[in-house]
């Protein structure tokens, strides 16, 4: 079986009812995507699929053929790191960090979605808990409300909340509204 | 006097030293648990040495190098491996000063160090600390002669900073123990009994052992365990396995809604409290005092509590020539060493612990046990690394509880609201079984009470140390002319309970202040004043006043009805460590959901190492406790815990987290203090308080849902 993952086509020789999550862990190497419940319940194994934040520890891997999936490895380019990750970096909104690579793709494919025109019209997708809400309006910098309804199926136990909505207002800043 | 860590662990090659390469080594006997540790940890050694943060390579706690300082726990890493380290860097700064002073033959006095490089005034030759020492040995024990910066020569100490490991955490390169392998790694996963007394009566796993990469299934008594070459498969496999199963069960949980009762009616053990410490004397009877004007009842009560790691508890083992390696996120790899070393029954030297970072634990959780788990399935399959992760059923039905707490409180006023007269009784299960106490036949881990012949778990004892669990931050901060204070430990809990971050400090700080805000109002006072009145110690004083400024605190003596609130608690952790205030708004809507609106968080933990670090504590500290308040409650029916995920146990969300400024007062020359505790339980009253405020009703019972508002109202 073949998934695109970061850019590259993967091959994986697995069963292909195993959740993505395992695959991308243990047959990729890719262990920032977390194992937090096995039930779509907390937001740490999200990914980006299409460009919507998908949770991926109960999807069979067989799902994902043909899509294009993001971990938070692939998210900064060439090194840069993305405007998100630099904020977080500098709001050091992390305590444990355990959560945070699953809070990151769910951000990164919200700005995404709001920097660019069109997406998935249907959304229907799904989402990290109803992460990557419809209706966004797109070619403005999400809201407040925007970003907390896309966090709310991502879990944090060390309650870095505020530091990491400061650091999405910082990202917006030096973003610039486009 | 020396610090016990320096005690314990005295030579300074222990501690640190300087390498070939450019980098200092730092090595301390705690553990990084998101708490921010390493970072401060490598400023006081960067300060300290004058050498670059970035230089600084923290390694924290592993069996077989570096200091022994038992625990991480109680937010004392700061005073304990911060204390050792800068004397341990003092004097390594002294002795290398010496060495640079020979090779540019100047005074040492004269002697400049920038960033570890060497410079004496009119030389333009220099020197380094690596081109001195890199890789070589100090070979001395440090005496704490040399005398560490004072507070005005520090560079690093106090300003704002990167946070090591901030890069690797947001590309997830971070390796926590859930991620750790080795090549070959196997995969397993344990099924755990539906219900604590459950017993294994019978399991055909015939089937289970031909699916696609099983490499074993591991039964020893009512231990059963799948290992697979692949986690997928060990997911799978499980599952099959917990179909194959059948376990014996008796209704042995008490009724949930009378627990509160039951704590009540047990048979306790009861200790008076005297300064934070409980002694073996009788029990002073509660009398109201002559002269009182009013007197004051009132109860409180906390329910059982998870700790709710975000990844679940997870370890990697291997045994390779009879020598076992622990890969653990424990909070003690040197006393579990001993303990997973007399569960197995083997010398502790054939034992080793090194220490992975992990999620968040805010306590006892289940590393330890997971850490079991794994010896014991890398001794059935010698020579293979064998990692197993606990699902998220495992953790929250498993993993040791906060416990539940009831807290009786009266207070007598005289006629110009001045409190004559204080009783604080609390009642509770053991807060500490952290797996420490082996005796022969127990053990603090749980897999050890599942296997054929198992270990009994330890009788729990009362702690009668200094604001040790059940009675921590029993004793009020307040100067009352009078104060009765009772610890009652009741040793059968129907569940393992342990170490919560705060321990009893969460559930005595909601009582207290609470009740605090009940006598403001008995005496129609204002809160923040009617602590004021009260509180003789200075820095609580200046804590109180900094966050209901930064809220802008209105004083309203009388609740209103208006449905917006502010509310204010106080507390200095254990009354030793770092003081901390907090004051909140929020709304009451129609429905009774709360939402909090605005936080301010006010704290003096002496000189400052680490601002964002102390802040990031003390903020993540509110909204974890935020979270306990208004929503978490570990529930269960006769057989079996029902809270077994985070649907059946929710916590708060980022729809729910309210904006948080935080207010540091720094005290220079002042000890650092630990902080990692301090604002739990003023959060709690501080929320409970404010609510009252709102809507003038006073719910004592956490959590603080919409459910017992309701109540609250119809009563």
């Amino acid at each position: 079986m073949e998934i695109r993952v970061n850019g590259q086509l993967r091959q994986v020789e697995v069963d292909p009812d195993t959740p993505l999550l395992w695959v991308l862990r243990d047959e990729l190497g890719l262990t920032g995507t977390k194992y937090g419940c096995g039930l779509e319940q907390c937001g740490a194994c999200a990914v980006v699929c299409d460009g919507r934040a998908m949770l991926s520890c109960a999807t069979p891997v067989e799902a994902f053929v043909g899509r294009e999936l993001r971990t938070i490895e692939g998210i900064a380019e060439d090194g840069v790191l993305h405007a998100l990750q630099r904020a977080f970096v500098a709001e050091q909104a992390a305590q444990c960090g355990y959560c945070v690579p699953g809070i990151l793709v769910a951000l990164v494919a919200l700005f995404e979605r709001s920097e660019t025109e069109g997406g998935d019209p249907d959304g229907s997708a799904g989402g990290a808990g109803g992460s990557a809400p419809r209706g966004i309006e797109r070619s403005r910098a999400p809201s407040d409300a925007e970003v907390r309804a896309a966090l709310t199926g991502h879990l944090c136990r060390c309650g870095a909340h505020p530091r990491m909505l400061r650091a999405v207002r910082r990202a917006i800043r030096e973003l610039g509204s486009p | 006097m020396m610090p016990p860590s320096l005690v314990r662990n005295p030579e300074l090659d222990t501690w640190l030293r300087i390498e070939v390469d450019g980098t200092v080594a730092v090595f301390t006997g705690k553990v990084e648990l998101g708490q921010g540790i390493r970072t401060a940890l490598a400023r006081i050694a960067a300060d300290e040495l004058d050498v670059a943060l970035g230089r600084v390579r923290v390694h924290t706690a592993d069996t077989a190098e570096g200091p022994n300082e038992l625990l991480t726990v109680g937010s004392n890493s700061l005073e304990e491996s911060g204390h050792a380290l800068r004397l341990a860097a003092a004097q390594a700064r002294a002795q290398l000063l010496a060495l640079a002073a020979a090779a540019l033959g100047a005074p040492a006095d004269a002697l400049e160090v920038d960033d570890g490089t060497v410079r004496a005034p009119g030389l333009s030759r220099t020197t380094t600390y690596f081109e001195l020492f890199g890789g070589k040995r100090f070979a001395c024990k440090v005496t704490g002669d040399v005398r560490p910066k004072r507070p005005d020569e520090y560079r690093i100490l106090g300003r704002p900073g990167e946070r090591i490991g901030m890069a690797d955490l947001v590309t997830g390169q971070t390796v926590f123990i859930q991620d750790l392998r080795l090549p070959g790694t196997l995969h397993a996963r344990v099924l755990r009994p539906p219900s604590p007394g459950a017993r294994l009566a019978e399991l055909d796993d015939t089937e289970v052992r031909r699916l696609p990469g099983v490499e074993a299934v591991v039964r020893d008594g009512s231990f059963v365990a799948v290992v697979a070459a692949r986690p997928g498969q060990a997911v799978a496999a499980l599952e099959r396995l917990r179909s194959a199963a059948r376990w014996t069960e008796e209704p042995q949980l008490p009724d949930q809604a009378q627990l509160a009762a039951q704590l009540r009616a047990a048979r306790p053990q009861s200790f008076p409290v005297i300064d934070g410490t409980a002694v073996q004397a009788p029990v002073p009877p509660v009398e109201a005092p002559a002269g009182a004007a009013q007197t004051v009842q009132a109860s409180y009560t906390r329910p059982f509590l998870l700790h709710g790691a975000i990844g679940p508890s997870a370890a990697l083992a291997r045994e390779l020539d009879g020598q076992l390696t622990v890969w653990t996120s424990s909070q003690g790899v040197s006393v579990l060493r001993v303990e997973i070393a007399h569960a197995l029954g083997i010398d502790p030297e054939r034992v080793r612990l090194i220490h992975v970072a992990g999620p968040g634990c805010y306590g006892h959780n289940g590393a330890d046990d997971v850490a079991l788990d794994a010896a014991l399935l890398a001794r059935a399959l010698p020579g293979r690394p064998v990692h197993v992760q606990w699902t998220r059923t495992d953790e929250h039905t498993w993993e040791p509880y906060g416990p539940a707490m009831v807290i009786d409180l009266q207070a007598s006023l005289d006629a110009s609201g001045l409190v004559i007269d204080w009783n604080h009784d609390v009642r509770s299960f053991t807060h500490v079984s952290r797996p420490m106490q082996h005796s022969p036949g127990t053990s603090g881990l749980l897999a050890a009470w599942h296997r054929a012949a198992p270990l009994e778990p330890p009788a729990p004892r009362p702690m009668l140390t200094y604001h040790m669990g059940i009675h921590r931050n029993a004793d009020p901060l307040y100067a009352f002319a009078r104060r009765r204070v009772v610890k009652h430990f009741i040793a059968g809990s129907p569940f393992r309970t342990s170490s919560l971050r705060g321990l009893g400090a969460f559930g005595n700080v909601f009582a207290i202040e609470s009740f605090l805000d009940e006598l403001a109002a008995a005496a129609g006072q204002d809160p923040v004043a009617f602590r004021l009145r009260h509180l003789a110690d200075p820095r609580a004083r200046d804590v109180v006043s900094a966050a209901a400024e930064r809220l802008g605190w209105r004083s309203a003596p009388r609740p209103g009805r208006s449905g917006r609130g502010h509310g204010v608690a106080v507390a200095r952790y254990k009354n030793q460590k770092a003081w901390c205030a907090v004051a909140v708004e929020l709304t009451v809507d129609g429905s009774a959901a709360v939402r909090l609106d605005r936080a301010a968080i006010a704290a003096d933990a002496g000189q400052i190492v680490d601002p964002d670090g102390l802040a990031s504590q003390l903020e993540g500290g509110f909204v974890q406790a935020a979270s306990w308040t208004l929503h978490e409650r570990v529930t269960f029916d006769r057989m079996r815990v029902t809270s077994t995920d985070w649907q059946s146990y929710p916590i708060l969300g980022f729809a729910e987290v309210p904006e948080v400024e935080t207010v540091l007062l720094d005290r220079p020359g002042e000890p650092w203090l630990g902080a990692g505790e301090a604002s739990q339980g003023p959060t709690a009253a501080a929320i409970a308080n404010a609510i009252f405020d709102a809507t003038g009703l006073r719910v004592r019972d956490l959590p603080l849902t919409a459910e017992r508002l309701r109540e609250a109202a119809w009563a």
